[in-house]
This record gives structure tokens, sequence and C-alpha cells, in this order.
């Protein structure tokens, strides 16, 4: 195994991003992310959840650098990218790391042709030629389930499931490494969502991607990820293979929303009993951290409250 | 309630928008009725014309919707109004949509009361609180002189849901009223919706596009498709039983927690209303359709008592097929934990 393969793609550490609003003069801090540390391991899925407003966009747009991190670490390929920006910087992360939003419909500037939108990378990136271009775009194009006629058209010709077909390839054209998916299927019609559920994964294994899927849904989640995240207010909170968080959740917060996905089986369904989580307990700040219950599965929690989730973990 | 042969269209500039084809189902007291379907499927059309709020350039082509014995399909401005949010209440999807916001909460619940029903200022603000009080809004008093703003897209809903239920209706018709919230919220709200149907014996109509949400709410399913109803049944039925192959496509479109397999998608998307394909309108985008499929259109085939489905795989000389495979082992699965549960 290379040095390489013995550290994930992508290491967040300690990350915190917040905003921070004055109004008639007070100052209001939002911690959208706070004190958070994964890493992600090359080819792998990542799925994170969590409730909306809990930081899981601003997450993924600090780790891609849209935003400046507050404090703490990202490193890519063992490369630190949570530095001052500079072009070179920006270089490597867009070649390396790519993002697909969640509205198709937002994320696609309505006076461009779809071959403006997905060459607009490759421009960015020195592909002068168009022709080159235009074989390129037209190949992903393909790729995605899309016909190279789509090329001429505007974004607002065609449907949902389409045009997220649209956002993918403009993604993948630049050949990234890693792509940062943020709620790809929220908006999309439930038949529709398993295209592009399909589609992810199939392009995933072709282009070896390493992917960090976002979403509220923890059924999707579940299904597309090898490991998942959970995020609450800011902080993760859990992290776990997909398995072993369905199958033992220990966090409460975690009990609560696998508790709350609603299943296809009216009989179950009938029988299940709701967990609701009400918030964390008061315990001083410094008291928690991530910490291993079992190897590969940690939950945010006091040196106590470890102990607790041990025995629980082992009955 | 029963609705007979409903249909609906609207003039749009590309022509006449076909949206509601010829629905029919019924309502009985006290059941909860799921209308199930993909985003324009006419799910919104068939309550609009329930209620007599279709806009101007719709209308109802054919059909008839009896309650209490008289067609609401006749009926005039003047006549809805003795029966829309009073008999008949609806809860919207978005909560802030239906809410005034520069109208305290309080207010916007007992004006439902004092305009409505001609109660008193007095009484209304008493029955408000206990209103409030029911859909489980903690610190009432306090909340009642609250702007929307002030309240999370949850407590929003419960207001909406207090306003609804004020002039204790008889039917509740709910248009997809969790799909912008998340998930822990809406299991919070569909126990509220359960409750409050327990208490009071309503009837509920509950639209929505998630298969997943009506296991849990529904006695009966009723699945749409291009302005059509394609199957209804028992929950059971649908879930267990599902004789469609768009039910089947929907069911296996989405993963549930113990989903390994690769989903089954559905290819293309959802027709155009104005110029339908002939024959099933789902024919097209169906692996399982029969040549008759592109032709005719499929009538309603008896299942069973409960259970019926429009699709040609019914006729006796259709071919026999089979539903996915993901689907099935579900339904498998499914069963064994029944099984087990019950020992
Ligand atoms: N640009 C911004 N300025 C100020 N606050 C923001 C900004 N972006 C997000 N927030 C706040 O940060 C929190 C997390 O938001 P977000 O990352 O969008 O959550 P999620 O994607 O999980 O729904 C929210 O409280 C949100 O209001
Ligand atoms: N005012 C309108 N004018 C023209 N077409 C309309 C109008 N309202 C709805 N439609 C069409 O009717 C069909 C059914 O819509 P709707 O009932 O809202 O769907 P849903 O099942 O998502 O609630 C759609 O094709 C929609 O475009
Ligand atoms: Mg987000
Ligand atoms: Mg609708």
């Amino acid at each position: 195994m290379s040095a390489e393969e013995l550290r994930p793609i992508l290491e967040v550490e300690n990350l915190s991003k917040h905003f921070s609003s004055k109004r008639r003069g007070r100052t209001t801090v939002v911690k959208a992310v706070d004190g958070v540390s994964f890493g992600i391991w090359k080819g792998e899925t990542f799925g994170l959840v969590g409730e909306s407003g809990c930081g899981k966009t601003t997450l993924g747009r600090t780790i891609i650098r849209l935003y400046a991190p507050t404090s703490g670490t990202i490193r890519f390929s063992g490369r630190e990218v949570s530095g001052k920006m500079t072009g070179a910087l920006r270089k490597y992360l867009t070649d390396n790391i790519a993002m697909i939003f969640q509205d198709p419909i937002a994320s696609l500037n309505p006076r461009m042709t779809v071959q403006e939108i997905i060459g607009e990378g490759l421009k960015i990136r020195g592909v002068t030629d168009e022709s080159e271009r235009r074989r390129r775009v037209e190949y992903m194009l393909e790729r995605v389930g899309l016909q190279a006629e789509h090329a001429t058209r505007y974004p607002h010709e065609f449907s949902g499931g389409q045009r997220q077909r649209i956002g993918i390839a403009r993604a993948l054209v630049v050949e990234p490494s890693m792509i940062i998916a943020d709620e790809p299927v929220s908006a999309l019609d439930v038949s529709v969502q398993a295209q592009v559920i399909n589609l992810l994964n199939s392009l995933k294994r072709e282009f070896h991607l390493t992917v960090m899927f976002i979403a509220h849904n923890l059924s999707v989640v579940k299904y597309v990820s090898d490991r998942v995240g959970v995020m609450y207010y800011g902080k993760l909170v859990e992290l776990a293979e997909s398995d072993e968080i369905y199958h033992h959740p220990l966090h409460p917060y975690t009990k609560a929303l696998l508790s709350a996905v609603p299943q296809p089986d009216p009989h179950s369904e009938k029988s299940r009993r709701r967990i609701f989580y009400e918030g964390p307990q008061a315990v001083p700040e410094g008291a928690l951290a991530m910490r291993e219950v079992i190897p590969g599965h940690s939950v945010y929690c006091t040196e106590a409250g470890l102990a607790a989730y041990r025995r629980e973990r082992d009955a | 309630m029963r609705v007979d042969d409903l249909s609906v269209s609207f003039r749009a500039y590309a022509g006449l928008v076909k949206a509601v084809r010829g629905v029919s189902f019924h309502l009985d007291k006290g059941e909860t009725l799921a209308i199930v379907g993909e985003s324009g499927s006419g799910k919104s059309v068939t309550m609009k014309a329930i209620l007599g709020i279709l806009p101007k350039n719709g209308r109802i082509d054919s059909g008839s919707i009896i309650y209490d014995g008289q067609d609401l399909a006749k009926f005039t401005e003047q006549e809805f109004y003795q029966i829309r949010g009073k008999k008949i209440s609806l809860v919207f999807q978005d909560p802030l949509s239906a809410l005034n916001p520069i109208m305290i909460v309080g207010k916007q619940i007992t004006e439902a009361l004092t305009l409505s029903l001609g109660m008193s200022k007095e009484r209304a603000k008493v029955r408000a609180l206990e209103l409030m009080n029911a859909v489980g809004i903690p610190d009432c008093e306090t909340r009642f002189h609250q702007y929307p703003f002030q309240f999370s897209g949850g407590m929003r809903q419960r207001v909406v849901i207090a306003i609804a239920l004020a002039s204790d209706p008889e039917i509740l018709i709910c248009d997809e009223p969790t799909t912008a919230l998340d998930v822990t919220i809406q299991a919070r709200i569909l126990e509220l919706i359960k409750e409050i149907k327990a208490q009071r014996g309503l009837s509920i109509i509950f639209i929505t596009h998630d298969l997943g949400v009506v296991a849990n709410m529904a006695d009966r399913i009723a699945v749409m498709y291009a302005g059509k109803i394609v199957e209804m049944g028992t929950s059971d039925d649908i879930f267990y039983r599902p004789v469609h192959p768009y039910t089947w496509a929907l069911l296996s479109s989405i993963p549930d927690l113990d989903t390994k397999e690769a989903l089954v998608s559905i290819p293309g998307t959802t027709p155009d209303m104005i110029h339908l394909p002939p024959g099933d309108a789902f024919s097209p985008r169906n692996k399982y359709a029969v040549a008759l499929d592109f032709e005719r259109e499929p009538p309603m085939f008896r299942v069973s008592d409960t259970h019926c489905a429009a699709t040609w795989l019914l006729h006796p000389n259709a071919p026999k097929v089979e539903m996915p495979e993901l689907l099935a082992n579900r339904i498998r699965r499914n069963a064994e934990e029944r099984i087990a549960d019950e020992r």
C-alpha cells in the first residue's frame, strides 16, 4: 500500500465556518459549521445527513473554498487547501473537486446553451480549441444519458431530471477526482430520483470518483454511501459505516432521524415507535468530542457518555 | 363524498391541458384516502375542483362530486361559501403562503371563528387557544400574540392545521402538508394529523408524491398518473400486492433502509398533458407495455372487492409478468418481519 492510500484523500480537521451579521449594532454569530473533523477515502462515497440548516451546504462550500474557513484545516491529497487563497490554489481545487447543486434550475445560467454551460469549465482550464471542447461536451452528454443534439439547447427546454444531468456533466467534464453532490435529487420527482442516483453510481465507478453525497433523506444517503456522517447544528454527532449506523445508531439525534424515515411498509409503520430528540443536555462544551465507540464508529459525547455507548453497542 | 368520472381541463397558450381525465373515488366517513402521484399528475387540480377554487382558465368538463346529497361540480361560488373552510377544510404544502405575514397568529385563528362561524370575540379567543393546544403548540398564550415569522416551519404548519380545524370540518384535505418539512418534523405533523383524525372522526384526503409517507397514514390509496387513477386499493393492496406497472415503478424507484439492489428507474419523463400519447399515457415509459397499451386506454379491472387497476396486464389474455425483483424482495422481507413480529 502506498503512503497515499494510508491517508484519506480528503481530510477535514476541526473545521469551523461561522457567519456573523451586524444588526442595530449587535453582532450575532451563526456557527454553521463548528469543529467538524472527518476524512473521506479515495473511491469512497461519504454521505452527510442532517436537517435543513444544520450546516451541510456550508461544509461542502467551505471544502471547495467558496467560503473561507473560520478555523481548522482541510487537506486534499495531502496538500493543505484551507490557507490563503491564491490563483494556484483555486486552480488546484477546481481541477480536483467539482460540485453538483441541489437546484438544477437555479444553478444553470438560463442564457447559456448546454454546450456553453458544460464547456465553460474546459475553457477556464485552457482548452482553447473549440472543436475539442465540443467533442468533450458531446461525449459527456452521452455519458449522462443525454444526446449530442442537446448541446445547442437552453436549460429551460429540459425537465428537472435532465437539468440535473446537465449539472452532472458540467461537474464531470473537467475530470475531477472528487465530487461534492449537494442534495442532487431532493428537488426531483421520485421516479426521476432513481435515474439520477443510478447514474451517479455508475459514473462513480466509471471515473473512479470519490463522492461526498449530501442529503436530508436518510434512506437515499444510506443507499448510496459507504460511510455516513450525521450533522446536528453545525456539529458532526455520529460517524460510521452505513450498515453500522443503521443497525446500531447511538447518538439520540441519529436515532430520532432513523425513526422518522418513512418506510414503504404499512405494517411496520403502524407499529413503529417514533423517537424525538429535544436537543443536547447541558454539559461543558470542552467535555464533548468525537469519540470512537468501536473502530470506525464515532459519536460526539463526553468520556462518561462514551462508556455508556460502549455498553449499549455491546448489548 | 363520491367523485365520479371527473374531468378538468385548462385553456392554455399552447392548447388545452387535460389535467384530470375521468377520476372516480369515494371517501368514507372517518377514513384517510391518500392520493399519490408525481408532480403534474393532477392531484391538486382534483382538490381545487372539489373546493371550487379552480383558476379562471380551468373548468370541469364532466363528472360529479357528490357530497351530502349535493353535486359540488354544479355549485355556484355563493353555494361553495357554505362548504369551503367550513365542512371541508384545506391544509396546503406551504404554510407561509397560507398565513398572513403581518397579522398575529392568534388573530388569524380567531378570524376563522368569528367570520365563518359568527362566534363572539371572547369565545373565539378561548376556542383559538384550545385549538393551538390541540395541535401541540406550546406556550399558547405567548404564541397567540406572535407573527408567523417567529414560528418554525413545523410550528407554522400546526397553525395552519389549527385554522383548518377551527370550523370543525367533516373533511380535511391535506395537499402535501409535509413536503417542505424535515423528516423529524414531518413525523410529528403526521402523528398530529392521525391523532386529530382519531379524536374527531374526520375524513381525510391526503395528497403526496411520496409513497413512503402514506404507509403510515392511509386506509386506502389511489395512485394517479397523467390525470388518471391507475390503481386504487387498501394500503395493504398497494404496498403488498400492487399490480400496476406504474405503482411497481414508483415503489421500486425509492430505496428503503434495507435496499441493496440497483434501483429500478423509470425512463423518460411525465407526458405533456396537452399532447397525450395515444393509448395508455404511461405506455412510452412502461417496460411491461403490451401492444394494446399503445392503442387503447385500459379500463379499470377489478382485482378484489377493495382493489382495482387500469392496466391491460389484468386482461385474461395478457401475458403473465412479474413485478420487479427489488420490489418482490422487499415485500417478501417485510412479510418475514411481520411474521417474526407476530410470534
Ligand atoms: N452566507 C450565509 N450567511 C449567513 N448565514 C448563513 C449563510 N449560509 C448559511 N447560513 C446559515 O448557516 C446555517 C447552516 O446553513 P446551511 O449550510 O445552508 O445548512 P443545510 O445545507 O444543512 O441546510 C443556517 O443557520 C444558515 O442560515
Ligand atoms: N392554471 C393552470 N393553467 C394551465 N395548466 C394548469 C394550471 N394549473 C395546473 N395546470 C396543469 O394541470 C396539471 C396537473 O397539475 P396539478 O394538479 O397541480 O399537479 P399535482 O399532481 O402536482 O398537484 C399539470 O400538467 C399542470 O401543468
Ligand atoms: Mg443545504
Ligand atoms: Mg400539487
